[in-house]
């Protein structure tokens, strides 16, 4: 298969970016986006060109490093990573234009690695369980309802990728905030700090920049672990209950 | 109050206000419907008159009236704070989008200065008039009141304001069907069993609500031109 | 220099009791007043980090990925293993002993062996207090699975997420004390250099991968949690950005290598389907719960699976090991799997693999059951193949998972360098020859939450606050001129050959010659292209643009060299080892049933290599293993 590719390439953070157009050729169908980005990389070397800087790791579409935004879509089409997305998605011939996670809060590095350490921040803000090592009680202790389990389960799927802020209009990191207050919120384990966690977070999430939810649901039609809308709700519900309960004044 | 400011002053603060205000704004609709369908009574604006001044009168209605200003002035500031957020959240735009999202949902803000827009006309064309502007009087069982029935019966006659209005019940109602589901979910209104129904109810709402809105100008003006 | 192991006396099952009570301790208040550097932040970095911070110390945190929760161990599917007897299937501290012990043929210290399966079960209640989601039954206990090289169920599990769960645990006690300032965070920054000084680890250089600039860092000590070197072999189920350096920059300076050989070939991955492969993804171990491994009796049997009959089928693993079947350990049966595929028997278009069968579940549990096991292995295998596996079997074949070896750890996991400690895959201890499946998670919080706390305590207590060096010190500026020379070079040749070329190159010659099965002869021929490979890679490769910027090819530049020092060192200490056990099987000593054939006269002992210099060999120590509470048999799953 052949490809053209329209990618956007910017130096460092402070530079002004511009798309540029490569082709590929011979690209396997059955080969992952990004091998397919490797192809062309080793091509830009030899050619004694910079080869486009992109952020993966696992290739295995668990660890959430991977972030373009490839012809409209955060991971490009079909609800997946970018590392677990293969070019027999794509027809022959096509034209495919690749850009980074666009949001205040993801400034671009360098071409399509943005900085997605505001993620971290708000879950240091309050996304845990305090509890340090050595003082928990046995496993069994609480048992917690197979349904409540499973429900924070699929909140604590989320990968951190950032492909709901990307897929966001309004650049929200609802969903984001959302599955990690869920997670917590449904535990047993998590109820000591509920309060405090989701108006920490939200005040982080609010402080980095990030646009609010108009309900629009671009983020979990995207998301590739598709955690779900319904852990927004939750959150705003957890919210308003915390602002209005909570002895934080 | 620090923290009452604090609280409707992030951003899913002032959304919920959002909600809230709009799913007020949803229940007056309803009620000024029903006020306003007897506009089509045909007893020559005997009963929508009286329905008028007593609306214009009761100091009960005065009062959730001055509320309903309110609602509405703070569901506009709140949503043009939160648009304001959301535009600067993402100052570089993407070369191409594919959206997963549907139109009305992504364009709140478009259709709801519209809707502003018409609100603006309608209240200087009837309800400004009604209060502080000149009115012709009728003589309902021997009481004096307001013509507010010929105002609109006037009104009603021009086409361009009947093409306006029903254009404008089209924004409502796209407005609306992403507006009352969304303000549930963000009043943390979300279950298996009733999210469903409150779809289906948000688009029926959306639908009956402006389409019965619309009726009333076509109607009046099929009636006038007959 | 001797090996001290420093295992404690006592009884087996009272060893670590008592240790922790020998260990010296750090006054509370003198907590504050100790630096500790934690490299790499998965799951032993990351409970290390947090542990040690909650404790008082000041910990300075790097990882080179953006953020500390997509370290590798995220990637961990299956589960964990914890001797809780929860099943009452007759577990306990001593069975899980016993059978990592097994299962890694006997080549690992039992002392070690037994306080990993005792603090097993303090591991799973702290990461359920930490809100780890485990699965459970209706009522609300926690369930469990069993898991190759057992006979209870003693692994617990999320859905097969269990790695990303208890990582995204260990990095949210992380952030609450990156939060309360008592660790320093450094993401996308790269460890190159370690910093000895007077026998002891003082810090390490690090680049920032985002303005290349180089680093010093100081502390009393240095905690190397940088996981597996799996990708020597170029090719493995470990992450992209996965390396050697850190640990490879510790063995030359100092700290021996223990067991570089021994290396995992997970059994069941998704096959190679091309040269444009970048990495090889995993199929959880837990499948072999319901799937059958099978190929067609007949050579070049080219028929689509539904074609072939029954009879005309060979499930190999069941029938040559009718006890444990499928769920023999991860050796056997990649072993096994390799067999049948080198007779001709392979299946799909390249011949590499063999069926993974979940007709026989499906008709069994129903559709639903399967899907509730196995949904998210199913769909990744669908993503990648674009095969439903509801519908047709998998197709598996085995590749590169883990690394046994890495750096030798005596019982306190500190390296031969004082002051240097290594947790988790990076170091040798615990899994012997073959790791049995669910334990690496075990022993990566193992390491940093029960274990390091007290042992690295003894250490700081002893050398006190005071003994520590500034970044000024000419020992940080020599180590800093080494990395700083190092890239010169590489920025500076500019030959014709890229990084990955070379990598590849690398990984052939390691997964040929050193790989599920190695012979003399090969292994001789391997150090030799190795060598060769390594001498042009000095002289020929390219590495484009400058230091000063984000650069992606220097920093695997940086890596592939050390992996080229390093696979010689493997490919010496598999040609050392004449005998056959665990991951490492040399065609040479095998039982006539083609099974793997130990020689505990000669070989019960770990190998630890000493770095002597550039192209000198390398000095080859031995830390004897004493077997006082099992018996050492011919490990048999039939």
């Amino acid at each position: 298969m052949n490809f053209t590719l329209k990618v956007w390439r910017q130096k460092n953070a402070q530079s002004k970016g511009e798309f540029k157009t490569y082709h590929v050729k011979d690209i396997s169908p059955d080969m992952s986006f990004l091998e397919m980005f490797d192809v062309l990389n080793e091509e830009l070397l030899l050619k004694g060109e910079d080869p486009i800087a992109f952020d993966h790791d696992c290739r295995e579409g668990i660890c959430g490093m991977c972030s373009m935004y490839i012809n409209g879509h955060p991971h490009g089409p079909g609800q997946t990573t970018t590392c677990q997305l293969h070019m027999r998605m794509f027809k022959d011939g096509e034209t495919i234009v690749v850009e980074p996670w666009r949001a205040k809060p993801f400034p671009v590095i360098k071409d399509l690695v943005v900085d997605r350490s505001a993620f971290d921040r708000i879950i240091q803000a309050g996304g845990y369980i305090s509890v340090n090592t050595g003082s928990a009680p046995d496993a069994n202790e609480i048992p917690i309802p197979k349904e409540v389990a499973e429900a924070a389960f699929n909140a604590a799927t989320c990968i951190g990728c950032g492909a709901c802020v990307a897929a966001c209009k309004n650049a929200s990191a609802m969903l984001f905030v959302a599955a990690k207050v869920a997670h917590l919120a449904l535990l047993p384990q998590g109820q000591p700090e509920r309060k405090r966690r989701v108006e920490r977070m939200v005040a982080q999430m609010d402080a980095e920049g990030f646009g609010a939810c108009t309900n629009t649901g671009a983020c979990a039609a995207e998301c590739p672990k598709e955690i779900s809308l319904a852990n927004i709700a939750l959150l705003n519900r957890e919210y308003l209950a915390a602002k209005l309960t909570s002895e934080y004044v | 109050m620090n923290w009452f400011i604090k609280a409707f002053t992030s951003t899913i603060g002032r959304k919920i206000v959002v909600a809230f205000t709009g799913l007020f704004l949803c229940l007056f609709l309803v009620v000024h419907l029903l006020g306003n369908l007897q506009l089509l009574a045909n007893d020559g604006g005997k009963s929508f008159n009286l329905y008028a001044k007593f609306m214009t009168t009761s100091p009960i209605i005065q009062t959730i009236s001055i509320l309903n200003f309110a609602f509405i002035l703070l569901h506009i500031i709140q949503s043009l704070i939160l648009t304001f957020y959301n535009r600067r959240a993402r100052p570089v735009r993407y070369a191409i989008v594919e959206n997963k999202s549907t139109w009305a949902s992504r364009n709140m803000a478009f259709l709801g200065t519209f809707v502003l827009i018409f609100l603006v006309g309608h209240l200087a064309g009837f309800w400004w008039r009604m209060k502080f502007g000149e009115m012709p009087i009728v003589g309902i069982d021997g009481v004096q009141v307001k013509d507010l029935y010929r105002v609109v019966y006037e009104a009603f006659s021009n086409l361009g304001i009947v093409v306006f209005y029903v254009i404008s019940m089209g924004f409502i109602a796209f407005h609306l069907s992403h507006g009352f589901q969304s303000a549930f979910q963000t009043l943390g209104i979300h279950h298996v069993k009733y999210t469903p129904l409150i779809q289906t109810v948000g688009w029926l709402f959306s639908i009956i609500i402006p389409l019965a809105y619309a009726i009333i100008p076509i109607v009046m003006y099929l009636r006038n031109v007959n | 220099m001797k090996l001290d192991s420093k295992v404690p006396e006592g009884p087996l099952a009272e060893k670590w009791t008592r240790h922790k009570f020998n260990l010296k301790l750090v006054n509370p208040a003198n907590k504050r007043k100790y630096e500790v550097i934690v490299v790499g932040t998965g799951l032993a970095g990351a409970s290390a980090a947090a542990t040690l911070a909650e404790l008082g110390y000041n910990v300075k945190a790097f990882c080179f990925q953006d953020s500390p929760r997509r370290a590798h161990s995220i990637a961990a599917q299956g589960g964990i293993n914890a001797a809780k007897n929860y099943q009452n299937d007759g577990d306990s501290v001593y069975r899980l002993f016993y059978d990592t012990i097994k299962g890694g043929d006997y080549r690992a210290r039992e002392a070690n062996v037994y306080r990993l399966a005792e603090v097993s079960v303090n591991i799973i209640d702290q990461c359920v207090a930490q809100g780890v989601p485990f699965a459970r039954e209706y009522g609300g206990l926690l369930a469990n699975r069993s898991f190759g090289g057992a006979q209870v169920s003693r692994t617990f599990y999320a859905r097969g997420q269990t790695g990303q769960q208890l990582l995204l645990g260990a990095y949210s006690a992380m952030s609450r004390q990156i939060a309360a300032g008592k660790i320093k965070m450094y993401p996308r920054t790269e460890m190159l250099e370690l910093v000895v000084h007077d026998g002891k680890a003082r810090g390490i250089i690090t680049r920032n991968l985002i303005t290349g600039k180089i680093e010093r860092h100081s502390a009393h000590a240095v905690l190397l949690c940088t996981g597996g070197y799996g990708n020597v072999y170029y090719l493995s189920t470990n992450a992209m950005g996965s390396n050697a350096t850190a640990i490879w920059r510790a063995h030359k300076k100092g700290a021996f290598f223990g067991n570089p050989c021994f290396t995992q070939i997970h059994p069941t991955c998704i096959p190679v389907s091309g040269d444009h492969q970048s990495k090889l993804t995993l199929m959880s171990e837990s499948l072999r719960n319901d799937g059958r491994v099978w190929v067609p009796k007949k050579v070049g049997d080219t028929r689509p699976p539904h074609e072939i009959p029954e009879e005309e089928r060979d499930y190999f693993l069941e029938r040559k090991y009718p006890s444990f079947g499928n769920l023999v350990p991860r050796d056997v049966a990649s072993r096994n799997v390799k067999y049948v595929c080198d007779e001709g028997r392979g299946v799909g278009a390249s011949k590499m693999a063999v069926y993974l069968d979940f007709a026989d579940a499906i008709k069994r549990d129903g559709i639903d059951v399967i899907r509730a096991k196995y949904g998210n292995l199913f769909d990744i295998y669908e993503k990648i193949t674009g095969e439903d596996p509801y519908k047709t079997p998998m197709r598996i074949y085995p590749a590169v998972h883990y690394t046994m070896g890495g750096l030798w750890v005596d019982y306190n996991l500190m390296t031969t360098i004082p002051g240097l400690f290594a947790l988790g895959e990076a170091n040798f201890s615990d899994h012997g020859a073959n790791r049995l499946g669910a334990s690496a998670l075990m022993q990566g919080l193992a390491d940093g939450y029960f274990i390091i706390p007290y042992t690295l305590g003894d250490y700081l207590a002893t050398i006190g606050w005071n003994d520590r060096i500034s970044t000024d010190h000419p020992a940080f500026a020599e180590a800093e001129q080494e990395v700083k020379d190092r890239i010169g070079t590489l920025l500076g040749i500019n030959g014709k050959k890229t990084v990955d070329q070379f990598h590849k190159e690398l990984g052939k010659i390691m997964w040929d010659y050193c790989g599920m099965s190695r012979n003399a002869e090969g292994l001789k021929g391997a150090k030799e292209k190795i060598r060769q490979l390594r001498e042009e890679y000095w002289q020929n490769v390219r590495v484009g643009g400058t230091n000063e910027e984000l650069n992606i090819t220097l920093e695997k530049a940086l890596r592939v060299a050390d992996f080229l020092e390093l696979g010689e060192l493997m490919v010496d200490d598999a040609l050392h080892r004449e005998e056959s056990c665990g991951g490492h099987f040399r065609e040479e000593y095998q039982t006539p049933d083609g099974e793997a054939l130990r020689n505990d006269e000669k070989f019960a002992y770990v190998a630890a290599w000493e770095y002597k210099g550039p192209n000198q060999p390398h000095q080859l120590h031995k830390e004897e293993l004493i077997f006082e509470n099992v018996k050492l048999t011919q490990r048999s799953y039939k």
